[in-house]
């Protein structure tokens, strides 16, 4: 007995010390189905996943369906770069109001919001969220790594283009926080992602140079034009983006920067793109086929790439179900005629000032009036909360240009079509409207040329061209709105106009009054947002917030 | 993990003899001293060994016991031990009830002690003072029955489970429930589903740092032990208890009622919309809800078998829940076998538990939509589009896509079906050195596996999964997961008094071992023709996650004099949730404690029968609740529906989650002073304690610098949390003689907790001024209602505070202009107004006992607590009724009040006072004895749950976690008839 007991002792204490060594590395777990950086950059196609990586950043929400997010403090369905791009562009002005009281959204068309909102926390959060995947994309693209990996040859030229697409889409979105914060803070692939730093705030002036000296060194990198696969970035898109940066460039840096404006605008309207024969056609569910004028655009679709944004937020929340009775307010309207019989969320139209810049608030004279124009509406807003009061927009559509929904499948809400970011009219505005403010290197002439081709596009022949003498600064003003309202230009534009914040343009609401209200200028630039001022002690608030 | 060597080794050391030895036997009968009336399941144990036995029902027994014993030991819970001398082979004794034993055994961290000797702030709570009634949950026994223990059962439906909180909590995005240990085995998590509250002994809420550092890893909310009943040596006892209950819902949300509803749409709507109105009279709330029958039956036999004290049990529970459809059933099974080996140097306890459950789950969208849904409209309709049942439409085969939808329809088009198979237990084996008895070896291992499958099932025809493809109607989905958790504890525990010196040792070192494994699989959806629905391909078919935890322990406790006791322990825990570097954590605790009344001033005191003071200071950690991996930067892929078009080829990526690889153990200082004390020979006893506790390196999700890492929130350490408070109890035995007794029991909490940083940045302006919005309602996208404000309770609600009118009633879209600036904005005129959490809370319980009858009820109290009426909010305005996009929706009576015709989510009027007062129990039991010499014992009783609620509340029910009304499934009215037999 006695031995066996000590025998048993001793197993005991055994085990006990075998339990006591052996099991630290118990506690190195990996999660499953992941990778880690080394996997994922360890080929030319792991590079050009991770590019998607990239690209995703602007396009989805977040990576596990459109309920997720990649960044919070915003709800997770508008988290989206174009949504909430579109509402501080165009709910901000007399394009669109919209009539949810969402946390944020009513405070864009009143003119009275703060650092607080969550939408411009979205905006910021966003466009930072993709300069970090940005520079972190970069910063695996060294020549050592790629070398470590044995990417050599056209793999490495391969690379080489990601990495210029990489810096252009940083420089893009870096120009998104120029324009709506000027004076954002600033990290570039040379600083370390993952430890507690807090990145130095930069001055508007100075994010412009560097913008621009970013985009002059990466287009000799990417792409040529029309090279790329769709959705991807090429020469013409930076171009495109210089040309933009450099017509606003007075507002930005005090210095005016027109002939720049012109040459550049002039290289992508030579580089072989051609307007779209049908306006409406830009903006249906299959504008990624055979679309000559676009340069750039976010791709979306109806089940591999669904966001509650995008287009899919464009065209449900400018249209609802509802019925046309005589005497009630309100007029007949059916979701399945935009493409989403499913949806329909009511909230965005525009005030009358909108389809007053049309000779007709339709298309039945030129052809961009996409408006619902049919009894019951009524183009007064006696109150915001009401989506039947204002002009609805149906620009964006989830119709193909057959007319059928894209793609009955994705269960009537998400949407196929894809959203513009560049396309070749916006370069025609900008050619003419920096030789009206004085740019060398281009000619009235062209200019008008370029503005009467938009106009026969418009019209279906040449009964809208303009004679030289119409070719004004307030003229371009109101064609860009034509042309390009509700694609994230408006605020931009007013403010270029002096005519955002000031009293000289009044729409309804504007400033919260019925009437319209100037409101103090410190609103031509968005605070920055509350949840990074209070974690970066480096930043400082614009002036007025 | 060598588990199997071990197991080898141990069945080695089982793989002995059993010795008997028995000589002569006695026999004998146990009562009670004041009644007269025989006691069961006294123990009797020869003094100076471990033979014994217990009592039958019939409070007799029958023992063998060496030739040379002297004495019996007799003793049961609740009773004084006596020490009888063996002078005959008939014994009769006689047992004199005490109230609260000083004697009682306590359970601690890795022991046990007595309640005269118990260092830290513990509080126990056994058998005889559980909640009655129909119990089908375990932590419902103890509801309102400890001072600082707050439990919010999640609602009503079967098998819903409760948020636990002892002293308020410690943290805010880690996890702020206690740690549940079951016979010594840590659960991961607080999960009780599938466990049967008949197998529980006792709970022992271990409250301050002296009790809980010793479980240091996971101690910062307080650590729940619960010991599971157990077999004694003698004769089988076998138990029947059989309830029967039926439930109703006590209170109907009050919505406006269906002429009501009518002259509202009449007097304020368009044409259409009064074209809209039907003719019916349909309470929906009465068409979802039912008078629900539950039936709980429990089985088990406990004795001895050869000296091996085992117990048996078996439960087959079958709960209707008050909404339609809903429906639990679950069947039990446990086993409990303490046998003692090697001349009982080596005791052994295994435990297994087993259980079967299967629910069908309600679809419980169906009690808001009850709520909001036309009252002039009839359940069933002519349009046989949807089964018959009336829902709003587009035309005539489309359902309107933003209405709600008919409540009826959501519950029986639905049918989810649950079966979860559990099974938890341990084996222990305490070894008792046969050349050093003072020290014990004990080595327990414990598991606890899990298996959940399912399937959810909607018709084809069902408006609540239309879909404009015919093929994509309905679902048929599945889901599968499990679950492992592993533990192994081994310790070794030397005991040694010293009289020379009048010391007492008590010393432990130990090694603990805790894995978590979870396991899942990925299906496709299915519409209810078995079509796959478009993107919803997994982009892996498996998955799973795992977590491990490694300890090591040591505790002293050095008594001098048996007055002084002095305790310190120290525990370090690795957690895989954190880096190589950061992830040890160094968790000590120290306390004193001070029997005064041991001192010669009151040793002789008529009044004074207890006084002691303890003090306690120590350190706990908490990583529960985070995020497994946040420390790493791995890269996941993306899924099917988030796809990147490149050139009309899709590509799924990979992408990193934000990281911190610099994340550590949160820890909780907690500093706790406390009396316990007793008067009149114990007919009073009581204690009272006051706590502070500071949390530090917080594990709180919160904002980083933008372009710093991928995403601008994440859990990191920051900042601090502190909590303090009061607790207090006192029992008492008011009356007591031979046939009529009158006991009474309050208890009294209060707590107070406030966020003091919860900014990365170190600047002092940040620090102070951060606000998280947190505490999402419905209505509109992304609104929030409550902040994580320096300063102030976590989750205080900021709203905009409404103006009244001179008749009382709130003006629409008037509130105070905080920043006297003529406009209202958010956020500079929202203020931080009251919190969710009840400062004060109390709980009554009394029990009278005349002859064979007692009485007994539980009353609790929550006073100061506000909750946010998100149902009135979102639903009680003229808008929501008159919805301008073609169907109509009913609202909260409120709106009556208000008038309100926009939403007004942010007015301080929703943000009403729901401090409650509860009857939780009322019951009656007739206790009828032995109906005959040698036969039966039988109890019966009737008890009554949810009796009644006081307060100011306009909700259906003010008890709400979190603070946040948007309907809670409600906590039924139950009568219950139950009986139990005893053999």
């Amino acid at each position: 007995m006695k031995n066996i007991r000590f025998k048993n002792l001793f197993s005991l204490v055994a085990v006990g010390l075998i339990l006591l060594s052996s099991c630290t590395k118990d506690l190195n777990h990996i999660p499953a189905n992941s990778v880690f950086s080394d996997s994922v950059y360890s080929n030319a196609a792991g590079y050009k996943t991770a590019l998607a990586n990239v690209y995703a950043g602007y396009v989805l929400t977040g990576i596990t369906g459109p309920g997720t997010s990649d960044i919070q403090g915003v709800d997770a369905g508008t988290s989206d770069f174009v949504r909430c791009l579109w509402n501080v562009q165009e709910l901000t002005t007399d394009e669109a109001v919209c009539a949810w009281g969402d946390p944020g959204v009513p405070d864009f068309h009143n003119m009275s919001w703060t650092s607080t909102d969550p939408i411009l926390i979205g905006l910021y959060a966003r466009c930072t969220y993709q300069i970090t995947l940005c520079n972190s994309f970069i910063s695996h693209c060294s020549d050592a790594e790629l070398a470590s990996h044995n990417i050599t040859g056209d793999d490495a030229a391969a690379v080489q283009e990601f990495k210029a697409e990489a810096r252009f889409l940083r420089a893009f979105q870096y120009a998104v926080l120029m324009d709506a914060f000027a004076n954002p803070p600033f990290a570039t692939d040379s600083d370390a992602i993952g430890p507690l730093s807090f990145p130095k705030q930069i001055k508007r002036a100075d994010l412009f140079n560097y913008v621009e000296s970013e985009l002059l060194a990466c287009s000799s990198s990417l792409a040529a034009p029309h090279q790329n696969e769709y959705g991807r970035a090429d020469q013409a898109a930076a171009w495109a983006l210089l040309a933009r940066i450099y017509l606003n460039a007075e507002v930005y840096t005090g210095t005016a920067r027109y002939t720049d404006a012109i040459t550049y605008s002039k290289k992508v309207i030579d580089a072989g793109y051609s307007l779209m024969p049908s306006y409406a056609n830009l903006f249906k569910a299959d504008n990624n086929v055979n679309n000559s004028e676009v340069i750039l655009a976010i791709p979306y679709d109806g089940i591999n790439t669904q966001t509650y944004g995008g287009t899919t937020f464009l065209v449900n929340s400018a249209c609802v179900n509802s019925t046309y009775a005589a005497g009630s307010p309100g007029y007949a309207m059916s979701t399945a005629d935009y493409g989403v019989p499913g949806g329909g969320w009511g909230g965005n139209r525009s005030t009358a000032n909108l389809p007053n810049l049309f000779p007709t608030p339709d298309t039945t004279v030129d052809k961009r009036g996409i408006f619902l124009n049919s009894p019951g509406v009524t183009e007064v807003i006696t109150s915001i909360s009401q989506f039947n009061q204002g002009v609805p927009v149906n620009k964006f559509t989830n119709l193909t240009s057959q007319g059928v929904e894209a793609e009955p499948n994705a269960g009537g809400t998400f949407c196929s079509t894809d959203f513009p970011l560049f396309r070749l009219a916006e370069q025609y505005l900008i050619y003419a409207e920096a030789v009206l403010r004085g740019g060398s290197g281009g000619d009235a002439t062209t200019a008008l040329g370029y503005i009467n081709l938009l106009r026969q596009r418009a019209y279906g022949n040449s009964s809208g061209n303009i004679a030289s003498s119409d070719l004004t600064l307030p003229f371009i003003l109101d064609e860009r709105g034509r042309e390009l309202y509700w694609e994230g230009f408006r605020r931009t534009d007013l403010i270029r106009f002096n005519e955002f914040t000031s009293a000289t343009y009044l729409w309804p609401w504007k400033g919260g009054v019925q009437s319209g209200t100037g409101v103090d200028s410190h609103y031509n630039i968005f605070p920055i947002p509350i949840t990074d001022l209070q974690s970066n002690p480096n930043l400082t608030q614009n002036p007025g917030y | 993990m060598n588990l199997r060597r071990l197991f080898m080794s141990l069945l080695l050391l089982v793989a002995g003899s059993f010795s008997a030895f028995a000589q002569k036997t006695i026999s004998g009968v146990v009562t009670d001293s004041a009644t007269g009336r025989p006691l069961p399941a006294v123990s009797i144990i020869v003094q100076g060994t471990r033979t014994g036995t217990q009592t039958a029902a019939d409070g007799t027994f029958k023992i063998s016991v060496p030739a040379n014993a002297v004495n019996l030991v007799i003793s049961s819970v609740g009773y004084a031990n006596k020490i009888v001398p063996i002078s005959s082979e008939n014994i009769f004794v006689s047992l004199t009830q005490i109230n609260a034993s000083l004697n009682d055994v306590v359970v601690i961290g890795y022991g046990t002690t007595t309640k005269k000797e118990v260092t830290g702030s513990i509080a126990t709570v056994s058998t005889k003072d559980f909640q009655k009634g129909s119990i089908t949950s375990p932590e419902q026994l103890i509801a309102g029955k400890v001072a600082g223990v707050s439990i919010t059962s999640n609602g009503g439906q079967p098998g819903a489970g409760s948020v636990i909180r002892i002293r308020g909590g410690a943290s805010l995005n880690a996890s702020n429930d206690p740690l549940i240990v079951i016979d010594g085995v840590p659960l991961d998590g607080v999960d009780f589903q599938g466990i049967n509250p008949n197998d529980i002994e006792s709970f022992s809420i271990l409250k301050d740092a002296a009790a809980t550092a010793i479980y240091g890893s996971r101690a910062s909310n307080g650590v729940i032990m619960i010991t599971t009943k157990r077999g004694r040596s003698g004769k089988p006892m076998i138990n029947f208890n059989t309830q029967f209950s039926v439930s109703k819902i006590q209170k109907e949300y009050p919505v406006l009622s269906a002429s009501q509803f009518k002259n509202l749409v009449d007097s304020l709507g368009t044409q259409t919309q009064i074209d809209q109105l039907g003719d019916a009279n349909t309470d929906w709330q009465k068409e979802i809800y039912q008078t629900a029958l539950t039936t709980d039956n429990n089985l088990s036999i406990a004795g001895g078998f050869k000296n091996v004290p085992y117990r048996i049990s078996g439960e087959y529970l079958n709960q209707q829940g008050v909404l339609l459809t809903d429906n639990l059933q679950r069947e039990a099974l446990s086993l409990v076998v303490s046998p003692y080996l090697f001349d009982k140097h080596l005791k052994i306890d295994i435990n297994l538990h087993g259980s079967n459950t299967d629910s069908r789950t309600a679809n419980t969208g169906a009690i808001g939509n009850a709520v909001s849904f036309d009252p002039t409209q009839s359940v069933y309709s002519d349009n046989k589009t949807f089964g018959g049942y009336f829902e709003w439409m587009t035309n005539d085969t489309t359902p309107q896509p933003l209405s709600n939808r008919n409540p009826v329809a959501l519950l029986k088009q639905y049918d989810a079906e649950n079966h979860a198979l559990r099974s938890f237990g341990n084996i222990q084996f305490d070894y008792k050195f046969h050349f050093l008895p003072d020290l014990h070896a004990n080595l327990n291992l414990g598991y606890d596996v899990a298996k959940y499958t399912g399937t959810t099932n909607v018709s084809v025809n069902a408006a609540q999964s239309y879909n404009s493809v015919p093929s994509l109607r309905g679902q048929d989905n599945q889901y599968y997961n499990n679950h492992t958790n592993k533990v192994l504890e081994f310790y070794l525990n030397y005991t040694k008094d010293i009289p020379s010196i009048k010391s007492n040792i008590n010393a432990i070192a130990g090694y603990g071992y805790y894995d978590d494994h979870y396991f899942n699989r990925n299906y496709y959806s299915f519409s209810a023709s078995h079509d796959t629905m478009p993107g919803s391909k997994p982009s892996y078919p498996t998955s799973f996650s795992d977590v491990t935890l490694l300890s090591y322990y040591g505790r002293l406790i050095y008594t001098f004099n048996g007055k002084y006791i002095l305790m310190g322990s120290i525990r370090t825990d690795g957690s895989s949730r954190f880096g190589p570097d950061y992830r040890w954590g160094v968790f000590p605790s120290g306390a004193f404690t001070w029997r005064i009344n041991q001192e010669d001033f009151l040793k002789n005191s008529n009044v004074v029968s207890d006084l002691k003071l303890r003090l306690s200071y120590g350190i706990t950690g908490q990583q529960d609740g985070i995020p497994f991996y946040s420390y790493l930067n791995y890269y996941a892929l993306s899924g099917n529906t988030s796809q990147v078009d490149f050139g009309n080829n899709y590509y799924n990526f990979f992408n990193p989650p934000p990281f911190a690889a610099d994340l550590q153990w949160e820890q909780t200082a907690t500093t706790d002073a406390g009396f316990d004390f007793g008067f009149a020979k114990n007919r009073i006893t009581g204690s009272a304690d006051y706590y502070y506790k500071k949390t530090s390196h917080l594990l709180a999700s919160v904002f980083v610098p933008a372009l710093t890492n991928f995403g601008n929130k994440l859990t990191r350490n920051v900042g601090n949390m502190t909590d303090k408070g009061v607790d207090f109890n006192i029992n008492g035995t008011v009356i007591r003689n031979k046939n009529f007794s009158w006991d009474v029991g309050f208890n009294f909490a209060y707590n107070e907790f406030k966020i003091t940083n919860l900014s990365v940045s170190q600047d002092s302006l940040a620090k102070a001024a951060s606000n998280i919005a947190v505490g999402g309602i419905a209505g509109g996208t992304g609104n929030t209602i409550q902040v994580l404000s320096v300063g102030y309770n976590p989750y205080t609600f900021y709203v905009l505070q409404q103006v009244l009118g001179s008749n009382g009633k709130p003006i629409e879209g008037l509130y105070v202009d905080q920043d006297r600036n003529g406009t209202i904005t958010q956020p500079n005129d929202l203020i931080l107004y009251k919190s969710p959490y009840a400062p004060f809370t109390f709980g009554f319980t009394t029990a009278i006992n005349y002859k064979k009858w007692s009485l007994n009820t539980v009353l609790r109290a929550s006073v100061g607590n506000y909750v946010y009426n998100n149902v009135a909010s979102n639903t009680a305005v003229v808008r929501n009724v008159l919805n301008p996009v073609g169907f109509l929706q009913n609202a909260p009576s409120s709106l009556l009040n208000t008038y309100f015709y926009n939403n007004q989510f942010f007015s301080s009027y929703y943000v009403e006072n729901a401090s409650f007062l509860k009857m939780d129990n009322l019951g009656i039991a007739y206790d009828a004895g032995y109906l005959s010499k040698h036969s039966y014992h039988l109890n019966l009783s009737l008890n009554c749950q949810n009796v009644f609620t006081v307060t100011k509340y306009s909700g259906s029910d003010p008890e709400i976690y979190g603070g946040i009304d948007n309907v809670i499934y409600p906590r039924p009215r139950v009568f219950t008839l139950g009986a139990s037999i005893t053999f």
